[in-house]
């Protein structure tokens, strides 16, 4: 299949042979190719322009997420994003293989408080949850680190 | 992401066109900040022909306003906010800290 790359160290291999996969430079100036690349598999898959501006959201929230905060520090990191339909469900993996950050350690934000209080940290983590159906982030013993977003059609 | 400044006799306008991401929110900031820095802190931020902005930009958005609060001494508004960043704007409970003006002749208006 075409855009496929099996990735070895993923159990998940059938799943992600049905996906499409690319690796980018763990870099701010691709959220734009990212943006693109699960929006036009949004779109093709069916969803509206507002699941899709979602969809385009959450994932640059993760990879930006990933790239700010996984890879502080480092050079050289690279994301692998996989993305695909199956049925009326849309999968996002974006694989890291920088220091794990778990998305559930965050607080999320008091969206309450007033001006001087509020905290913008937690606020993409808290825009993915509200976005997606389903938010899962698992880091691996091989020390890559897997988050997992589903969308469902409605 | 391109941004234009426009003065006004009472607010300086502030104009994005594109997309603000982390790639480009440090200029949307440095934007706001130049303003601030040049004793502007009545600003009317115009996204007309804004396609897109992310948390990146919201946390921009959010240092101009603190700043331009700070003793009484302006604020930031909003105007024509694109439908779809007007949601993300109201799940991130942000449409609270912004007045919002349909048109930015309105925004410039209300100073």
């Amino acid at each position: 299949m075409e855009g496929c790359r099996l990735q070895p160290y993923l159990a998940e291999a059938a799943l992600i042979c049905r996906m499409q996969s690319v690796r980018y430079a763990a870099k701010f100036e691709f959220l734009d190719e990212i943006r693109d690349f699960v929006g036009e598999i949004a779109r093709q898959g069916g969803f509206g322009d507002k699941d899709v501006y979602n969809i385009q959201l959450a994932t640059d929230e993760a990879a930006s997420n990933i790239i700010e905060h996984a890879y502080d520090g480092i050079r050289d990191g690279v994301l692998d994003l996989s993305c695909g339909m199956e049925k009326d469900v849309m999968t996002i993996i974006l694989i890291d293989y920088g220091i794990p950050f778990d998305p559930s350690a965050i607080p999320m934000p008091n969206l309450k408080a007033d001006l001087s209080e509020r905290k913008i940290g937690g606020l993409g983590i808290f825009l993915m949850r509200k976005l997606m159906d389903e938010v899962h982030y698992d880091p691996r013993p091989d020390k890559s680190n897997v988050l997992t977003m589903i969308k469902r059609k409605r | 992401m391109e941004i234009t400044v426009q003065e006004f006799k009472h607010c300086d306008m502030i104009t994005i066109k594109g997309r603000v991401d982390s790639s480009t929110a440090p200029q949307l900031a440095q934007a706001l900040e130049s303003a601030n820095d040049g004793g502007k802190y009545k600003l009317v931020v115009n996204m007309a022909d804004l396609e897109y902005m992310s948390s990146a930009g919201f946390r921009a958005l959010l240092a101009a306003q603190r700043n331009s609060k700070r003793y009484n001494r302006g604020e930031v508004v909003l105007a024509a906010v694109p439908e779809r960043i007007r949601e993300a704007l109201e799940l991130a409970g942000f449409t609270e800290l912004f007045k919002t003006f349909d048109d930015s002749l309105l925004a410039v208006g209300h100073f």
